[in-house]
């Protein structure tokens, strides 16, 4: 259908000329309506998308302050039980804004499924062991410099029903503050080389194959700590918002 | 592209559906609530997430987002959410498994303290407390979320042009690879509703009023439902900045 539309019902409605100014940064995010993802049939919006209101309300963002965030809740493999079964991993970048800006002190969640493959979760029943000793659940503040650090495992491919023989790449799901309400994320981090995302409906329905790509980890050998766990660096740039003048320069 | 004068515009990172198992990251702050229930001037609302089909959404994910009373937003990181031991109930409490997958139920809710922390904001300027203009909801096995909050006042729009009442909300769920962005406004404001800029701008009074929360028959609470598409489709707007 639509499936190489990036942006999906941004024309003329409502008497409103949406489709006016909606391109910026806007452009690489998938569509609501993919075929390919069976999901999207029943949910994606069928009316022309209006214009994000902007008022001080968009400009605006929930603000995360430190107190209540614990520093431990950034590792997920910290379990009463012990350790849990997987690959230890370390997952550590930046947030910053489309300039380079830091996104300071916002919360960045993350959800997985056990190194089985399973998420801790009632609705999951893929047939796979799940980890007592694991729930999949992080959270952190990004410090002074953007960045945020988490140690988990490895999450397992698993099977899902949107197509014959259909698996999911291994993947952390991450919930992003920025500065903004319209810098709000949640998306996905995939692992390098892995072959199933060739064939992943949710990763292709990114059509720009450059952004695609900025939802793969890269290995670091510098994050990588020896005889523990190997590290993987994911930076996240928040777009959704026009550069203001309060927004420092990068250099170089 | 949109590269201004020096500085570096890099691509943003894309989006990525949040998928069935969004509970499972967010459900330790998804009670529904910016204010406990007992406090002064506190509102519901409450609603249905719907498909194409009618059927309930029943693993979505929203989160609401709005000023206070005197139509002020929080400032500086003072405006913390999470008062004291916010992880009482999730990795080192009791078993996740337990839990249902909709933690939020419209009824439930949590009630350990972590969610919209304890301070109300009754009394004075709520921004000048613990109020934090944010919470989130996770729906049930109906489709149905539950927001508790105090009514926001007016805000500033684009050119100063006030708005009126409103409530940002963001929808997240499987088959959504992007979140959804819609607004909650209110039946009592007649006046500020016809003149705001938002409302006027969709030069349509019909879809304008899917936007204005309707009352609860023997209730207190307003209703807003939430239609991802047919012929009553809820109005989305783009979730990024034109």
């Amino acid at each position: 259908m639509s499936a190489d539309v990036g942006l999906t019902g941004l024309g003329t409605g409502a008497g409103l000329d949406a489709g006016a100014g909606l391109d910026a940064g806007a452009g690489l995010d998938p569509p609501y309506d993919y075929a390919a993802y069976r999901s999207t049939t029943l949910r994606a919006p069928k009316r022309p998308l209006l214009p994000m209101p902007g008022g001080e309300t968009e400009r605006q963002g929930p603000l995360f302050g430190a107190a209540g965030v614990d520093p431990s809740d950034h590792d997920l493999t910290l379990s009463p039980g012990g350790s849990p079964i997987g690959e230890r991993i370390i997952i550590t970048g930046r947030v910053t804004g489309a300039t380079g800006r830091p996104v300071r002190h916002q919360l960045v969640e993350i959800w997985q499924a056990n190194a089985a493959g399973r998420y801790h979760h009632p609705v999951d029943n893929h047939d796979a062991p799940l980890d007592p000793n694991f729930t999949g659940a992080g959270r952190c503040l990004t410090d002074d410099d953007g960045r945020y650090r988490f140690v988990t495992i490895k999450p397992g491919e698993y099977p899902w029903a949107n197509h014959r023989n259909a698996w999911r790449p291994a993947h952390v799901h991450f919930s992003v503050f920025g500065t903004s309400f319209t810098e709000r994320l949640v998306t996905q981090m995939y692992f390098p080389g892995d072959p199933l995302l060739a064939l992943d409906p949710m990763y292709q329905a990114v059509r720009d194959r450059r952004a695609a790509e900025l939802l793969i980890a890269t290995f670091d050998l510098a994050t990588t700590v020896e005889h523990w766990a190997l590290g993987y660096v994911f930076n996240i740039v928040l777009g959704g918002r026009r550069p203001t003048p309060g927004d420092e320069p990068v250099g170089g | 592209m949109a590269v201004a004068t020096g500085t570096r515009h890099l691509t943003p990172t894309p989006s990525q559906t949040a998928g069935p198992f969004v509970s499972i990251g967010t459900e330790w702050d998804a009670g529904g609530r910016l204010v406990p229930e007992t406090a002064k001037g506190a509102i519901s609302i409450v609603g249905c997430v719907l498909d194409g089909a009618g059927s309930p959404v029943t693993d979505a994910m929203l989160e609401f987002w709005q000023a206070d009373p005197a139509g002020q937003f929080p400032s500086g990181p003072a405006g913390s959410r999470f008062g004291g031991s916010r992880f009482g109930g999730s990795r080192f409490g009791a078993s996740p498994s337990g839990r249902s997958p909709s933690g939020g139920s419209p009824s439930g809710g949590s009630p350990s303290g972590r969610s919209p922390s304890g301070g109300s904001p009754s009394e004075g300027s709520p921004s000048g407390g613990s109020w934090t203009g944010f919470a989130r909801a996770l729906t049930d096995e109906q489709g149905r979320y539950r927001l508790v909050t105090l009514k926001p006042g007016p805000v500033p729009g684009a050119g100063g042009q006030p708005q009126a009442p409103h409530i940002d909300v963001s929808i997240f769920a499987r088959g959504l690879l992007q979140r959804l962005v819609t607004r909650i406004y209110f039946p009592d404001e007649e006046a500020l509703n016809a003149t705001d800029p938002v409302l006027s701008s969709l030069g349509d009074a019909g879809l304008a009023s899917r936007l204005v929360a309707s009352g609860e028959a023997d209730s207190p609470s307003l209703r807003f439902d939430i239609r991802l598409q047919g012929d009553q489709e809820t109005v989305f707007f783009a979730p990024w900045c034109a």
